[in-house]
């Protein structure tokens, strides 16, 4: 990878420090009757080829977090503490600086595939314009790059496929086409935004597995964001629990299940059924 | 492609079909006798039944209305021996009024209303679009404030009364321009330009203020998809945000409306014409109405039905081209 790329001038790592590292993140929108925070004081770290799993209900601020970490909040939003990425401090560098990172170094992939690729255009114009935009050289050079992340996402025929666009291909391979999009810059981090969410259990399985060979391959660290218990206890190796903008715990995944401390982590799992026990009464969650 | 195209074309021959016997059927059951019309004042009954038979209103109505469209396709001729008259295809029939062919009257008076519609086309095109995607881009500013003011008089405000106030403020008070009068392209261009500017202007403005709102609605709701967040997350820069991904999205619903509006308009803007003394189909049609000219309304309604049935066809063929997802749906 070249050293040239201005992206890189900001994150030669910083000895020792972690890949992600979140410390006292509030996120903050203006209303009428004053500020609204929607993520109150969350701190975290990924480190290099982990995942971390962020769990909540809707609304817990989970997405806002991520959200926050790429600088892309939704017009209004106020993000304050510290948001490091290898030791460089991201929060209130300019959207110019923020945008050499974003696809470059953290890419992130969302929840509904469709909706999140542009109907209009290509996946092979939608992958290469993200490569092209940072590493500039030919469309040839990044058409041949877009083929390979389409391989390795494990698209069938990408020489011909990658002229396709968003509504030709099925739910499942516009997840991976959003995959492909996120790896083909080889990101030090990827933010997955309940990427398995619209997507049914089979072809869930799939991508999970994906994510988790890939990370193998590559090293990248992961946040996983998704309100599935399920889905966190097979991914993450950290579990970040959120409820209503507040972090409720935080430890490694086995702690989590097996321990858990705060009694709405445990009403979760409770939540949770359990395939040895199938005549238990499932218990909700207050809210 | 080739199927989707038949199909749409023979949709079109049957809404014409349609449009032209409607038309018909009004004019033969509800329009009082034109044989009386055309014999005028010192009138005898034989006149009149001599006139029928040579129009063939004597006919029962479906052998007239044969006789009318196959006379749009092969011609006809009126009368029988040394008195008849011939009508090449495609005709529409003589005036009521002024005995001319009503295809020789349409044919002359399509270059004013062509003209008329290329010029506003192009101004609300600019103004509509332009001032749609400033409003969004500027969205709750003052900038956004005033485009959609200014829509809001464009759509509430009558064209006539627009046209009344352009000519009293730009005629009269600031003597901006001559009174209009009809002036050649080619013998002065100038006369040409201040007498069609005025038509343009008023009928861009109503017309530019629906397509700004549309616009700027698009261009919101496009912002707020997912896909401008993916285009943002891959780092893409602003520019290249708003150019690729928001604008074909937002642009490409105006497509359709442009090409009905348009079409629509070069079969004659009524009112426009009307005001400012053009001699474009639109005012032929005003003409014709006041005075009954039953052929010369059934040739202006035929024309206009016919120029929205291709406008609406072109947008079709080329709305294939401009969204994929249509495209595939056609194949």
């Amino acid at each position: 990878m070249s050293i040239t790329s201005a992206a890189r001038t900001i994150s030669i790592p910083v000895v020792g420090a972690p890949l992600l590292e979140v410390e006292h993140l509030s996120v903050s929108f203006p209303t009428s009757s004053g500020p609204a925070t929607v993520v109150r004081d969350a701190s975290f770290r990924v480190d290099q080829g982990t995942t971390l799993g962020i769990v909540g209900e809707s609304g817990s601020g989970k997405s806002m977090t991520s959200l926050a970490v790429m600088g892309l909040l939704p017009r209004g939003g106020t993000a304050t503490g510290s948001v490091r990425l290898f030791g460089h401090e991201l929060l209130g560098r300019t959207d110019r600086e923020l945008r050499r990172i974003r696809g470059d170094r953290i890419a992130m992939v969302f929840q509904d595939p469709l909706s999140s690729l542009n109907p209009y255009y290509t996946i092979g114009v939608q992958i290469t314009e993200a490569y092209r935009a940072h590493r500039g050289g030919s469309q040839a050079a990044a058409r041949k790059v877009a083929i390979e992340a389409l391989e390795r996402v494990r698209i069938a025929d990408p020489d011909r496929r990658i002229d396709h666009y968003p509504h030709q291909f099925s739910g499942g391979m516009r997840q991976r086409i959003m995959i492909a999009m996120a790896i083909c810059l080889e990101p030090d981090l990827i933010i997955c935004d309940e990427p398995t969410t619209a997507l049914d259990v089979t072809v869930q399985a799939q991508i999970l597995d994906l994510l988790a060979d890939l990370q193998r391959q590559t090293g990248t660290g992961m946040v996983f964001i998704t309100h599935d218990l399920a889905v966190v206890s097979r991914v993450a190796d950290d579990v970040l629990v959120m409820k209503d903008g507040d972090e409720v715990e935080r430890g490694t995944t086995e702690q989590i299940f097996t321990a858990p401390r705060a009694p709405y982590t445990r009403a979760l799992l409770d939540a949770l059924p359990r395939i040895d026990d199938p005549f238990e009464t499932l218990k909700g969650v207050q809210a | 492609m080739l199927f989707y195209l038949l199909r749409r074309v023979l949709a079109g021959i049957l809404v014409l079909f349609l449009i032209s016997l409607f038309t018909f059927a009004i004019f033969f059951w509800l329009s009082p006798d034109p044989a009386v019309q055309i014999c005028g004042k010192t009138c005898t009954p034989e006149r009149i039944d001599q006139i029928r038979s040579q129009l063939g209103l004597d006919l029962p109505f479906l052998q007239q209305y044969w006789q009318f469209v196959s006379g749009i396709f092969v011609g006809r001729t009126y009368g029988e021996g040394a008195g008849a008259i011939t009508c090449a295809a495609p005709c529409l029939g003589f005036s009521f009024q002024t005995n001319q062919s009503v295809t020789d009257m349409i044919a002359d008076r399509m270059p004013v209303s062509v003209t008329v519609a290329v010029g506003a086309a192009v101004l609300w095109l600019l103004a509509g679009v332009g001032g749609g995607l400033l409003s969004a881009v500027k969205q709750g500013t003052g900038w956004d404030r005033t485009v959609m003011f200014g829509a809001l008089a464009g759509i509430s405000l009558p064209n006539y009364f627009v046209a009344l106030l352009l000519q009293y403020v730009l005629v009269v008070q600031l003597q901006w321009l001559p009174f209009p009068h009809a002036a050649s392209f080619t013998e002065d261009p100038v006369a040409w330009f201040q007498a069609y500017l005025m038509p343009w202007l008023v009928l861009a403005f109503g017309y530019a203020a629906m397509y700004s709102r549309i616009v700027r609605t698009n261009v919101i709701d496009t912002l707020g998809q997912n896909f401008m967040r993916t285009a943002r997350a891959k780092g893409l820069d602003q520019s290249l945000v708003m150019r690729r991904h928001a604008l074909r999205p937002s642009l490409t619903p105006v497509v359709t409306l442009f090409g009905m509006d348009f079409a629509g308009l070069l079969g004659g803007a009524l009112i426009t014409e009307t005001v400012f003394g053009l001699n474009g189909v639109g005012k032929l049609a005003a003409d014709s109405i006041t005075k009954n000219d039953q052929p010369v309304i059934m040739g202006v309604t035929l024309l206009a039905g016919l120029l929205v049935v291709i406008g609406n066809m072109v947008v079709d063929v080329a709305y294939t081209g401009l969204d994929p997802r249509v495209r595939v749906r056609s194949a």
